[in-house]
């Protein structure tokens, strides 16, 4: 966020616009939230409400309520105003609930494990 | 403050934006700020299929920090006006 008035006044850029509408937020570590802006920093910390976790495994989607949040600037990748009109998610996906979520992230998780494991036996064994 | 004057120079054009996480926007370029944050409008993600999460966003501020390219045509770039500002930025420096 840029200070009003410093450089060129006509242009900067600010997450003004933002406060009470609908957002995507992604974070650093590759999550992402939804929620209603409330507040921001010059940092581009961020106060989320009515925030939910949407965890995306594969066709399944699940929304994790998370109530009121205050995000540091630092692990805010990029935020989205979600244009209510237009499809939030493909029509091919799927809710289910949280338990089942997590199941599909672990088996997710598991599956990337074992591919790391069994490349790196392969590359030991010389095996192309 | 050479980026971030360049930058508004681009203001109104069709640009990509490729971030750490590997996510590439493709949008509107509506205004930059010191940090060289990015506000893009009428955004698509290059690989929608990939990032499901945006299919609704059309427009979005990017944290500079998180930027890994903005590539250019190179027939758009004009490489001596950039290399004569980083000259005297560098003087005056």
């Amino acid at each position: 966020m840029s200070r009003i008035g410093h450089d060129d006044s006509f242009l900067y850029t600010s997450l003004a616009t933002y406060p009470g509408k609908k957002l995507v937020v992604l974070l650093g570590d590759g999550r992402h939230r939804l929620g209603l802006l409330r507040s921001f920093d010059q940092f581009a910390s961020i106060v989320l409400e009515g925030a939910c976790e949407r965890v995306i495994v594969g066709d399944l989607y699940c929304d994790i309520p998370l109530g009121l949040n205050i995000i540091r600037g630092e692990n805010v990748v990029l935020i989205g105003e979600m244009d209510m009109e237009k499809e939030e998610l493909p029509s091919h996906m799927t809710a289910v609930s949280t338990v089942e979520i997590k199941r599909a992230q672990k088996a997710e998780r598991d599956a990337t494990y074992l591919k790391g494991s069994m490349k790196n036996i392969m590359e030991f064994l010389g095996i192309d | 403050m050479l980026f971030f004057s360049y930058f508004k120079d681009l203001v109104g054009r069709e640009v990509t934006v490729e971030l750490k996480n590997d996510l590439a926007i493709r949008g509107t370029l509506h205004s930059v700020d010191q940090y060289l944050n990015i506000k893009l409008e009428n955004t698509r993600v290059v690989d929608q299929d990939k990032y499901p999460h945006m299919l609704s966003v059309r427009n979005c501020f990017i944290r500079g920090s998180v930027v890994r390219y903005v590539p250019l045509p190179p027939e758009e770039v004009d490489i001596e006006l950039l290399h004569d500002a980083t000259r005297r930025e560098a003087r005056g420096g």
